[in-house]
Protein backbone atom coordinates (compact mmCIF):
# COMPACT_ATOMS: atom_id res chain seq x y z
CA UNK A 1 0.00 0.00 0.00
CA UNK A 2 2.79 2.49 0.06
CA UNK A 3 4.48 1.57 -2.94
CA UNK A 4 3.94 5.18 -4.79
CA UNK A 5 3.38 5.62 -8.50
CA UNK A 6 4.13 8.92 -9.53
CA UNK A 7 4.19 10.17 -6.11
CA UNK A 8 0.72 8.89 -5.09
CA UNK A 9 -0.41 5.78 -3.21
CA UNK A 10 -1.33 2.82 -5.02
CA UNK A 11 -4.37 2.93 -3.38
CA UNK A 12 -5.28 6.15 -4.97
CA UNK A 13 -5.63 4.20 -8.23
CA UNK A 14 -7.42 1.32 -7.04
CA UNK A 15 -10.02 3.61 -5.26
CA UNK A 16 -9.97 5.94 -8.62
CA UNK A 17 -10.58 2.88 -10.41
CA UNK A 18 -13.43 1.73 -8.82
CA UNK A 19 -14.93 5.22 -7.81
CA UNK A 20 -15.23 5.56 -11.72
CA UNK A 21 -16.78 1.85 -12.40
CA UNK A 22 -18.97 1.75 -9.72
CA UNK A 23 -20.28 5.46 -11.01
CA UNK A 24 -20.67 4.58 -14.60
CA UNK A 25 -22.65 1.19 -14.16
CA UNK A 26 -24.57 2.90 -11.76
CA UNK A 27 -25.61 5.64 -14.23
CA UNK A 28 -25.93 3.53 -17.08
CA UNK A 29 -28.40 1.27 -15.26
CA UNK A 30 -30.81 4.36 -13.72
CA UNK A 31 -30.24 5.23 -17.68
CA UNK A 32 -32.09 1.79 -18.79
CA UNK A 33 -34.28 1.66 -16.03
CA UNK A 34 -35.40 5.55 -16.03
CA UNK A 35 -36.63 4.66 -19.69
CA UNK A 36 -38.87 1.96 -18.33
CA UNK A 37 -39.52 4.52 -14.86
CA UNK A 38 -40.84 7.28 -17.50
CA UNK A 39 -43.22 4.79 -19.42
CA UNK A 40 -44.86 3.31 -16.35
CA UNK A 41 -45.17 6.68 -14.41
CA UNK A 42 -46.95 8.12 -17.40
CA UNK A 43 -48.75 5.21 -18.23
CA UNK A 44 -50.15 5.36 -14.33
CA UNK A 45 -50.63 9.30 -14.83
CA UNK A 46 -52.83 8.71 -17.85
CA UNK A 47 -54.64 5.63 -16.35
CA UNK A 48 -53.24 2.74 -18.35
CA UNK A 49 -50.41 0.36 -17.47
CA UNK A 50 -47.23 0.58 -19.07
CA UNK A 51 -45.67 -2.42 -20.22
CA UNK A 52 -46.49 -5.13 -18.51
CA UNK A 53 -45.51 -7.80 -20.81
CA UNK A 54 -41.57 -8.81 -20.53
CA UNK A 55 -41.17 -9.82 -17.29
CA UNK A 56 -43.44 -9.12 -13.98
CA UNK A 57 -45.17 -6.17 -14.44
CA UNK A 58 -42.72 -5.44 -17.37
CA UNK A 59 -39.53 -5.53 -15.53
CA UNK A 60 -37.51 -6.46 -18.18
CA UNK A 61 -38.82 -3.90 -21.04
CA UNK A 62 -35.41 -2.09 -21.07
CA UNK A 63 -33.69 -5.02 -21.75
CA UNK A 64 -35.85 -6.15 -24.78
CA UNK A 65 -35.68 -2.64 -26.33
CA UNK A 66 -32.10 -2.56 -25.86
CA UNK A 67 -31.96 -6.24 -27.67
CA UNK A 68 -34.17 -4.77 -30.14
CA UNK A 69 -32.27 -1.31 -31.28
CA UNK A 70 -28.88 -3.45 -30.81
CA UNK A 71 -30.17 -5.39 -33.99
CA UNK A 72 -31.62 -3.56 -35.94
CA UNK A 73 -30.68 -2.51 -39.56
CA UNK A 74 -28.01 0.28 -39.72
CA UNK A 75 -29.05 2.97 -42.46
CA UNK A 76 -26.77 5.56 -43.17
CA UNK A 77 -28.88 8.14 -45.66
CA UNK A 78 -26.92 8.08 -49.04
CA UNK A 79 -26.91 12.28 -49.42
CA UNK A 80 -25.37 12.30 -45.51
CA UNK A 81 -22.02 13.87 -44.37
CA UNK A 82 -21.24 9.94 -43.69
CA UNK A 83 -18.35 11.32 -40.78
CA UNK A 84 -20.10 13.94 -38.95
CA UNK A 85 -23.12 11.44 -39.24
CA UNK A 86 -21.46 8.88 -37.16
CA UNK A 87 -19.45 10.97 -34.72
CA UNK A 88 -22.80 13.01 -33.36
CA UNK A 89 -24.23 10.02 -31.24
CA UNK A 90 -20.83 10.00 -29.66
CA UNK A 91 -20.55 13.80 -29.24
CA UNK A 92 -24.05 13.64 -27.78
CA UNK A 93 -23.39 11.08 -25.10
CA UNK A 94 -19.98 11.51 -23.95
CA UNK A 95 -20.35 15.15 -22.28
CA UNK A 96 -23.66 13.72 -20.78
CA UNK A 97 -21.48 10.70 -18.52
CA UNK A 98 -18.71 13.01 -18.27
CA UNK A 99 -20.57 15.49 -16.01
CA UNK A 100 -20.42 13.22 -13.37
CA UNK A 101 -16.62 13.25 -12.82
CA UNK A 102 -17.42 16.26 -10.78
CA UNK A 103 -20.33 15.39 -8.50
CA UNK A 104 -19.61 14.44 -4.98
CA UNK A 105 -22.47 11.22 -4.08
CA UNK A 106 -21.27 10.60 -0.91
CA UNK A 107 -19.38 11.56 2.68
CA UNK A 108 -15.67 10.15 2.73
CA UNK A 109 -15.82 6.49 3.23
CA UNK A 110 -12.37 4.77 5.22
CA UNK A 111 -11.58 1.38 3.76
CA UNK A 112 -8.82 -0.39 5.76
CA UNK A 113 -7.65 2.81 7.51
CA UNK A 114 -7.43 4.58 3.72
CA UNK A 115 -9.96 7.41 3.32
CA UNK A 116 -11.76 8.09 0.20
CA UNK A 117 -13.82 10.90 -0.65
CA UNK A 118 -16.90 9.49 -3.07
CA UNK A 119 -16.19 12.05 -5.75
CA UNK A 120 -14.33 10.54 -8.90
CA UNK A 121 -12.24 13.72 -9.53
CA UNK A 122 -11.26 14.30 -5.91
CA UNK A 123 -8.22 12.71 -3.53
CA UNK A 124 -8.10 13.00 0.30
CA UNK A 125 -5.29 14.07 1.49
CA UNK A 126 -4.10 11.38 4.48
CA UNK A 127 -2.04 13.65 6.07
CA UNK A 128 -3.79 16.76 6.15
CA UNK A 129 -6.69 15.01 6.34
CA UNK A 130 -8.60 17.51 3.54
CA UNK A 131 -10.50 16.88 0.47
CA UNK A 132 -8.63 18.40 -2.79
CA UNK A 133 -11.00 18.31 -5.83
CA UNK A 134 -11.80 19.93 -8.87
CA UNK A 135 -12.39 23.81 -8.08
CA UNK A 136 -13.99 25.14 -11.06
CA UNK A 137 -16.22 21.86 -11.01
CA UNK A 138 -19.39 23.85 -11.06
CA UNK A 139 -17.39 25.76 -14.54
CA UNK A 140 -16.65 22.38 -15.83
CA UNK A 141 -20.25 20.83 -15.54
CA UNK A 142 -21.45 23.97 -17.73
CA UNK A 143 -18.67 23.71 -19.91
CA UNK A 144 -19.81 20.04 -20.41
CA UNK A 145 -23.36 20.54 -20.74
CA UNK A 146 -22.21 23.23 -23.61
CA UNK A 147 -21.08 20.59 -25.27
CA UNK A 148 -23.76 18.61 -25.62
CA UNK A 149 -25.44 20.23 -27.89
CA UNK A 150 -22.62 19.48 -30.87
CA UNK A 151 -24.00 16.30 -30.68
CA UNK A 152 -27.41 17.24 -31.88
CA UNK A 153 -26.36 19.90 -34.13
CA UNK A 154 -24.17 17.95 -35.85
CA UNK A 155 -26.98 15.00 -36.30
CA UNK A 156 -29.65 17.68 -37.56
CA UNK A 157 -27.18 18.84 -40.21
CA UNK A 158 -25.07 15.69 -41.31
CA UNK A 159 -28.69 13.69 -41.61
CA UNK A 160 -29.18 15.98 -44.51
CA UNK A 161 -33.02 16.13 -44.13
CA UNK A 162 -35.16 19.20 -43.52
CA UNK A 163 -36.68 18.00 -40.59
CA UNK A 164 -33.37 17.00 -39.26
CA UNK A 165 -31.97 20.46 -40.34
CA UNK A 166 -35.29 22.30 -38.29
CA UNK A 167 -34.72 20.10 -35.18
CA UNK A 168 -31.08 20.92 -34.73
CA UNK A 169 -31.65 24.25 -35.70
CA UNK A 170 -33.45 25.05 -33.13
CA UNK A 171 -31.94 23.05 -30.32
CA UNK A 172 -28.81 24.65 -30.71
CA UNK A 173 -31.02 28.41 -30.56
CA UNK A 174 -32.61 26.80 -27.51
CA UNK A 175 -29.35 25.42 -25.82
CA UNK A 176 -27.53 29.10 -25.94
CA UNK A 177 -30.33 31.13 -24.93
CA UNK A 178 -31.58 28.77 -21.80
CA UNK A 179 -27.23 28.35 -20.84
CA UNK A 180 -27.18 32.32 -20.49
CA UNK A 181 -29.85 32.05 -17.65
CA UNK A 182 -28.79 28.67 -15.71
CA UNK A 183 -24.85 30.01 -15.38
CA UNK A 184 -26.36 33.13 -13.74
CA UNK A 185 -28.93 31.67 -11.47
CA UNK A 186 -25.69 29.41 -10.37
CA UNK A 187 -23.71 32.70 -9.93
CA UNK A 188 -25.78 33.45 -6.99
CA UNK A 189 -25.38 30.29 -5.46
CA UNK A 190 -21.58 30.94 -6.13
CA UNK A 191 -21.93 34.05 -4.35
CA UNK A 192 -22.82 32.56 -0.99
CA UNK A 193 -21.23 29.78 -0.84
CA UNK A 194 -17.87 32.22 -1.60
CA UNK A 195 -16.36 28.62 -4.00
CA UNK A 196 -16.62 26.99 -6.91
CA UNK A 197 -16.00 23.13 -5.21
CA UNK A 198 -18.60 21.35 -5.83
CA UNK A 199 -17.22 19.28 -2.36
CA UNK A 200 -17.34 22.81 -0.75
CA UNK A 201 -20.72 23.96 -2.13
CA UNK A 202 -22.21 20.68 -0.40
CA UNK A 203 -20.16 20.96 2.79
CA UNK A 204 -21.84 25.16 3.11
CA UNK A 205 -25.75 23.04 2.79
CA UNK A 206 -24.70 21.08 6.19
CA UNK A 207 -27.47 20.32 8.68
CA UNK A 208 -30.38 21.23 5.91
CA UNK A 209 -29.12 24.69 5.23
CA UNK A 210 -29.47 23.93 1.49
CA UNK A 211 -29.44 27.04 -0.88
CA UNK A 212 -32.83 25.88 -2.33
CA UNK A 213 -34.08 27.58 1.06
CA UNK A 214 -31.89 30.67 0.45
CA UNK A 215 -31.83 30.92 -3.21
CA UNK A 216 -35.61 30.11 -4.44
CA UNK A 217 -35.62 31.69 -7.43
CA UNK A 218 -32.45 30.86 -8.30
CA UNK A 219 -33.52 26.70 -8.03
CA UNK A 220 -36.95 27.26 -9.62
CA UNK A 221 -35.18 29.15 -12.38
CA UNK A 222 -31.82 26.92 -12.99
CA UNK A 223 -33.98 23.69 -12.71
CA UNK A 224 -36.86 24.60 -15.51
CA UNK A 225 -33.61 26.55 -17.58
CA UNK A 226 -31.83 22.46 -17.56
CA UNK A 227 -35.63 20.86 -18.67
CA UNK A 228 -34.83 23.24 -21.43
CA UNK A 229 -31.45 22.67 -22.00
CA UNK A 230 -31.54 18.88 -22.48
CA UNK A 231 -35.01 19.57 -24.32
CA UNK A 232 -37.52 17.36 -21.88
CA UNK A 233 -41.26 18.50 -22.18
CA UNK A 234 -42.56 21.18 -22.42
CA UNK A 235 -39.31 22.14 -24.23
CA UNK A 236 -38.86 19.47 -26.84
CA UNK A 237 -39.16 21.72 -29.40
CA UNK A 238 -36.48 19.61 -31.58
CA UNK A 239 -37.91 16.44 -31.63
CA UNK A 240 -41.67 17.44 -32.04
CA UNK A 241 -43.54 14.56 -33.34
CA UNK A 242 -46.35 16.23 -34.94
CA UNK A 243 -44.07 18.82 -36.92
CA UNK A 244 -40.56 17.88 -37.10
CA UNK A 245 -41.44 13.68 -37.41
CA UNK A 246 -38.79 13.09 -34.91
CA UNK A 247 -36.64 16.40 -34.96
CA UNK A 248 -32.82 15.80 -35.25
CA UNK A 249 -32.79 11.98 -35.05
CA UNK A 250 -35.17 11.67 -37.67
CA UNK A 251 -32.82 9.92 -40.16
CA UNK A 252 -31.13 7.35 -37.40
CA UNK A 253 -31.43 3.72 -36.40
CA UNK A 254 -30.81 1.08 -34.76
CA UNK A 255 -27.17 1.38 -32.04
CA UNK A 256 -27.20 5.43 -32.91
CA UNK A 257 -30.62 6.08 -32.31
CA UNK A 258 -30.15 4.37 -29.11
CA UNK A 259 -27.19 6.32 -28.22
CA UNK A 260 -29.17 9.54 -28.86
CA UNK A 261 -32.24 8.12 -26.38
CA UNK A 262 -29.34 7.14 -23.62
CA UNK A 263 -27.88 10.32 -23.91
CA UNK A 264 -31.40 12.41 -23.49
CA UNK A 265 -31.43 10.23 -20.14
CA UNK A 266 -28.05 10.02 -19.17
CA UNK A 267 -28.80 14.74 -19.32
CA UNK A 268 -31.77 14.22 -17.53
CA UNK A 269 -30.15 12.20 -14.37
CA UNK A 270 -26.92 14.51 -15.13
CA UNK A 271 -29.13 17.81 -14.36
CA UNK A 272 -30.72 16.11 -11.69
CA UNK A 273 -27.44 15.12 -9.86
CA UNK A 274 -26.38 18.86 -10.01
CA UNK A 275 -29.52 19.97 -8.67
CA UNK A 276 -29.15 17.98 -6.08
CA UNK A 277 -25.58 19.38 -5.44
CA UNK A 278 -26.10 22.92 -5.95
CA UNK A 279 -29.37 23.40 -4.04
CA UNK A 280 -30.68 20.26 -2.15
CA UNK A 281 -27.78 19.89 0.38
CA UNK A 282 -25.89 16.85 -2.05
CA UNK A 283 -25.83 14.06 0.25
CA UNK A 284 -26.83 15.66 3.74
CA UNK A 285 -29.76 14.08 5.36
CA UNK A 286 -30.46 12.62 8.41
CA UNK A 287 -27.11 10.27 9.90
CA UNK A 288 -29.58 6.96 10.11
CA UNK A 289 -28.35 6.47 6.62
CA UNK A 290 -25.41 6.70 4.72
CA UNK A 291 -25.27 10.16 2.64
CA UNK A 292 -25.13 8.13 -0.76
CA UNK A 293 -28.37 7.38 0.35
CA UNK A 294 -29.64 10.16 0.47
CA UNK A 295 -27.73 11.72 -2.77
CA UNK A 296 -29.51 8.92 -4.59
CA UNK A 297 -33.34 9.28 -3.35
CA UNK A 298 -32.84 13.02 -4.16
CA UNK A 299 -31.71 12.61 -7.34
CA UNK A 300 -34.53 9.78 -8.08
CA UNK A 301 -37.29 12.52 -6.47
CA UNK A 302 -36.24 14.84 -8.85
CA UNK A 303 -36.33 12.82 -11.83
CA UNK A 304 -39.65 11.61 -11.24
CA UNK A 305 -40.71 14.99 -10.64
CA UNK A 306 -39.52 15.55 -14.31
CA UNK A 307 -41.50 13.10 -15.47
CA UNK A 308 -44.51 14.53 -13.81
CA UNK A 309 -43.59 17.43 -15.86
CA UNK A 310 -43.73 15.93 -19.08
CA UNK A 311 -47.41 14.34 -18.33
CA UNK A 312 -48.65 17.63 -16.94
CA UNK A 313 -47.58 20.32 -19.61
CA UNK A 314 -48.36 20.65 -23.15
CA UNK A 315 -45.63 21.84 -25.11
CA UNK A 316 -44.58 25.83 -25.55
CA UNK A 317 -44.50 27.63 -28.74
CA UNK A 318 -41.63 28.00 -30.28
CA UNK A 319 -42.04 32.17 -29.86
CA UNK A 320 -43.19 31.46 -26.17
CA UNK A 321 -40.19 29.38 -25.51
CA UNK A 322 -37.93 32.46 -26.55
CA UNK A 323 -39.67 35.02 -24.91
CA UNK A 324 -39.64 32.91 -21.39
CA UNK A 325 -36.09 32.82 -21.79
CA UNK A 326 -34.78 36.33 -22.72
CA UNK A 327 -37.60 38.52 -21.21
CA UNK A 328 -38.67 36.68 -18.15
CA UNK A 329 -36.06 34.66 -16.92
CA UNK A 330 -32.63 36.33 -17.86
CA UNK A 331 -33.79 39.62 -16.24
CA UNK A 332 -34.87 37.66 -13.26
CA UNK A 333 -31.93 36.11 -12.72
CA UNK A 334 -30.11 39.41 -13.19
CA UNK A 335 -32.56 40.94 -10.38
CA UNK A 336 -31.30 37.71 -8.22
CA UNK A 337 -27.79 38.23 -9.06
CA UNK A 338 -27.89 42.07 -8.00
CA UNK A 339 -30.12 41.09 -4.66
CA UNK A 340 -27.66 38.65 -3.64
CA UNK A 341 -25.22 40.83 -3.99
CA UNK A 342 -26.48 43.22 -1.93
CA UNK A 343 -27.46 40.99 0.95
CA UNK A 344 -24.02 39.76 0.84
CA UNK A 345 -21.85 43.00 1.01
CA UNK A 346 -24.23 44.84 3.60
CA UNK A 347 -26.65 42.55 5.63
CA UNK A 348 -24.68 39.15 6.03
CA UNK A 349 -21.50 41.05 6.82
CA UNK B 1 4.58 11.10 -17.86
CA UNK B 2 3.72 14.75 -17.85
CA UNK B 3 5.82 15.80 -21.13
CA UNK B 4 4.11 12.34 -22.72
CA UNK B 5 0.86 13.93 -22.25
CA UNK B 6 2.17 17.13 -23.19
CA UNK B 7 3.31 15.30 -26.65
CA UNK B 8 0.10 13.90 -27.69
CA UNK B 9 -2.20 16.59 -26.47
CA UNK B 10 0.16 19.44 -28.95
CA UNK B 11 0.33 16.67 -31.80
CA UNK B 12 -3.41 16.58 -31.52
CA UNK B 13 -3.83 20.24 -31.74
CA UNK B 14 -1.74 20.71 -34.79
CA UNK B 15 -3.23 18.46 -36.82
CA UNK B 16 -6.71 19.43 -36.23
CA UNK B 17 -5.44 22.95 -37.28
CA UNK B 18 -3.99 22.11 -39.80
CA UNK B 19 -7.30 20.37 -40.83
CA UNK B 20 -8.99 23.83 -40.38
CA UNK B 21 -7.27 25.20 -43.27
CA UNK B 22 -7.31 22.24 -45.44
CA UNK B 23 -10.97 20.98 -44.71
CA UNK B 24 -13.25 21.05 -47.77
CA UNK B 25 -16.22 20.90 -46.12
CA UNK B 26 -16.61 23.70 -43.77
CA UNK B 27 -18.68 22.12 -41.27
CA UNK B 28 -15.50 19.47 -40.77
CA UNK B 29 -13.10 22.90 -40.35
CA UNK B 30 -15.54 24.68 -37.57
CA UNK B 31 -15.16 21.18 -35.76
CA UNK B 32 -11.52 20.78 -36.05
CA UNK B 33 -11.31 24.63 -34.73
CA UNK B 34 -13.73 23.24 -31.59
CA UNK B 35 -11.13 20.38 -31.41
CA UNK B 36 -8.24 22.80 -31.10
CA UNK B 37 -9.70 24.92 -28.58
CA UNK B 38 -9.91 21.56 -26.82
CA UNK B 39 -6.56 21.10 -26.61
CA UNK B 40 -5.84 24.63 -25.45
CA UNK B 41 -7.94 24.04 -22.80
CA UNK B 42 -5.99 21.01 -22.15
CA UNK B 43 -2.83 23.09 -22.10
CA UNK B 44 -4.61 25.96 -19.22
CA UNK B 45 -5.48 22.49 -16.87
CA UNK B 46 -1.68 21.61 -17.28
CA UNK B 47 -0.27 24.97 -16.41
CA UNK B 48 -2.58 25.16 -13.20
CA UNK B 49 -5.24 27.81 -14.70
CA UNK B 50 -8.63 25.23 -14.79
CA UNK B 51 -10.95 28.96 -14.17
CA UNK B 52 -9.39 29.73 -18.27
CA UNK B 53 -9.68 26.23 -19.28
CA UNK B 54 -13.47 25.82 -18.13
CA UNK B 55 -14.18 29.63 -19.25
CA UNK B 56 -11.85 28.86 -23.15
CA UNK B 57 -14.67 25.89 -23.63
CA UNK B 58 -17.82 27.40 -22.71
CA UNK B 59 -17.12 30.43 -24.34
CA UNK B 60 -14.72 29.49 -27.56
CA UNK B 61 -16.38 25.72 -27.72
CA UNK B 62 -19.29 26.07 -26.25
CA UNK B 63 -20.96 29.83 -27.10
CA UNK B 64 -18.61 30.97 -30.54
CA UNK B 65 -18.48 27.89 -32.25
CA UNK B 66 -22.22 26.92 -31.98
CA UNK B 67 -22.59 30.04 -33.44
CA UNK B 68 -20.63 29.67 -36.25
CA UNK B 69 -21.73 26.34 -37.05
CA UNK B 70 -25.10 27.76 -37.07
CA UNK B 71 -24.74 30.60 -39.70
CA UNK B 72 -22.65 27.70 -41.71
CA UNK B 73 -25.93 25.32 -41.98
CA UNK B 74 -27.96 28.08 -41.86
CA UNK B 75 -26.06 29.58 -45.04
CA UNK B 76 -26.24 25.87 -46.47
CA UNK B 77 -22.74 25.83 -47.52
CA UNK B 78 -21.90 22.74 -49.35
CA UNK B 79 -18.23 21.71 -49.93
CA UNK B 80 -15.89 24.78 -50.86
CA UNK B 81 -13.97 24.59 -54.26
CA UNK B 82 -10.51 25.28 -53.05
CA UNK B 83 -7.58 26.22 -55.05
CA UNK B 84 -4.49 24.96 -54.65
CA UNK B 85 -0.83 26.33 -55.25
CA UNK B 86 -1.74 29.52 -55.53
CA UNK B 87 0.94 32.48 -54.56
CA UNK B 88 -1.29 33.23 -51.47
CA UNK B 89 -1.14 30.05 -50.01
CA UNK B 90 2.79 30.04 -50.70
CA UNK B 91 3.42 33.59 -49.40
CA UNK B 92 0.86 32.28 -45.99
CA UNK B 93 3.53 29.49 -45.27
CA UNK B 94 6.48 31.31 -45.89
CA UNK B 95 5.24 34.21 -43.42
CA UNK B 96 3.96 31.13 -41.14
CA UNK B 97 7.52 29.30 -41.28
CA UNK B 98 9.54 32.60 -40.80
CA UNK B 99 7.15 33.49 -37.51
CA UNK B 100 7.67 29.44 -36.48
CA UNK B 101 11.62 30.08 -36.65
CA UNK B 102 11.81 33.11 -35.19
CA UNK B 103 9.19 31.77 -32.04
CA UNK B 104 11.95 28.94 -31.60
CA UNK B 105 15.01 30.94 -32.34
CA UNK B 106 13.87 33.32 -29.09
CA UNK B 107 12.77 30.46 -26.76
CA UNK B 108 16.40 28.79 -27.88
CA UNK B 109 18.80 31.94 -27.28
CA UNK B 110 16.20 34.53 -26.10
CA UNK B 111 16.29 35.73 -22.17
CA UNK B 112 12.59 34.56 -21.98
CA UNK B 113 13.09 31.10 -20.79
CA UNK B 114 12.85 30.35 -17.31
CA UNK B 115 11.84 33.44 -15.63
CA UNK B 116 9.54 32.99 -13.21
CA UNK B 117 6.77 35.54 -12.71
CA UNK B 118 4.83 36.99 -10.01
CA UNK B 119 2.32 34.22 -9.89
CA UNK B 120 4.15 30.95 -9.04
CA UNK B 121 2.28 27.48 -8.99
CA UNK B 122 2.83 27.59 -5.17
CA UNK B 123 0.87 30.74 -4.66
CA UNK B 124 -2.02 29.64 -7.44
CA UNK B 125 -2.05 26.37 -4.76
CA UNK B 126 -2.60 28.00 -1.69
CA UNK B 127 -4.70 31.13 -2.88
CA UNK B 128 -6.63 29.64 -5.73
CA UNK B 129 -6.26 30.13 -9.00
CA UNK B 130 -9.89 31.76 -9.16
CA UNK B 131 -9.34 34.36 -6.33
CA UNK B 132 -6.13 35.57 -8.15
CA UNK B 133 -7.60 36.06 -11.39
CA UNK B 134 -10.91 37.79 -9.76
CA UNK B 135 -8.90 40.25 -7.42
CA UNK B 136 -6.85 41.01 -10.58
CA UNK B 137 -9.21 42.12 -12.75
CA UNK B 138 -11.48 43.95 -9.78
CA UNK B 139 -8.07 45.99 -8.69
CA UNK B 140 -5.28 46.07 -10.87
CA UNK B 141 -7.36 46.08 -14.79
CA UNK B 142 -10.56 47.51 -13.13
CA UNK B 143 -10.65 50.27 -15.99
CA UNK B 144 -9.80 47.45 -18.87
CA UNK B 145 -12.28 45.49 -17.56
CA UNK B 146 -14.84 48.17 -17.29
CA UNK B 147 -14.16 49.85 -20.58
CA UNK B 148 -14.72 46.01 -22.19
CA UNK B 149 -17.92 45.63 -20.08
CA UNK B 150 -19.02 49.00 -21.63
CA UNK B 151 -18.05 48.54 -25.20
CA UNK B 152 -19.61 45.12 -25.21
CA UNK B 153 -22.90 46.55 -23.85
CA UNK B 154 -22.45 49.39 -26.97
CA UNK B 155 -22.26 46.18 -29.64
CA UNK B 156 -25.48 44.59 -27.98
CA UNK B 157 -27.49 47.93 -28.30
CA UNK B 158 -25.98 48.51 -31.76
CA UNK B 159 -27.01 44.83 -32.35
CA UNK B 160 -30.74 45.50 -31.02
CA UNK B 161 -30.83 48.67 -33.26
CA UNK B 162 -29.62 46.65 -36.21
CA UNK B 163 -32.01 44.00 -35.72
CA UNK B 164 -35.48 45.49 -34.63
CA UNK B 165 -37.44 47.29 -37.54
CA UNK B 166 -39.18 49.84 -34.88
CA UNK B 167 -37.74 51.11 -31.57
Amino acid sequence: MDTLILGLPVAYYIAMVAKVLVAFVFVLLTVAYATYAERKIIGHMQVRLGPMRTGWHGLLQPIADGVKLFFKEEIVPSQASKFAFLVAPLVALIPAFISFAVIPFGDNITIGGYTVPLQIAAYYDQAGKQVFDVNVGVLYILAMASLGVYGIVLAGWASNSKYSLLGGLRSAAQMISYELAAGLAIISVFMLSESLSLHKIVADQAGGAWYAFKQPLAFVIFFICSLAEINRTPFDLPEAETELVSGFCTEYSSMKYAMFFMAEYANMITVCAVTTTLFLGGWHGPAFLPGWFWFIAKVYFLIFLCMWIRATYPRYRYDQLMRLGWKVFLPLTLVNVMATGFWVMFISK
Amino acid sequence: MESIFFLIVAAVAVISSILVVTCKNPINSALSLVMTFFCLATFYVMLDAPFMAATQVIVYAGAIMVLIIFVIMLLNVRVETVKRGTHAVMAGSAIGLFILFQTVWFLMKGSMTGKVGEMTKEQIISVGHVELIGKAIFTDFLLPFEVTSVLLLAAIVGAVILAKKKI
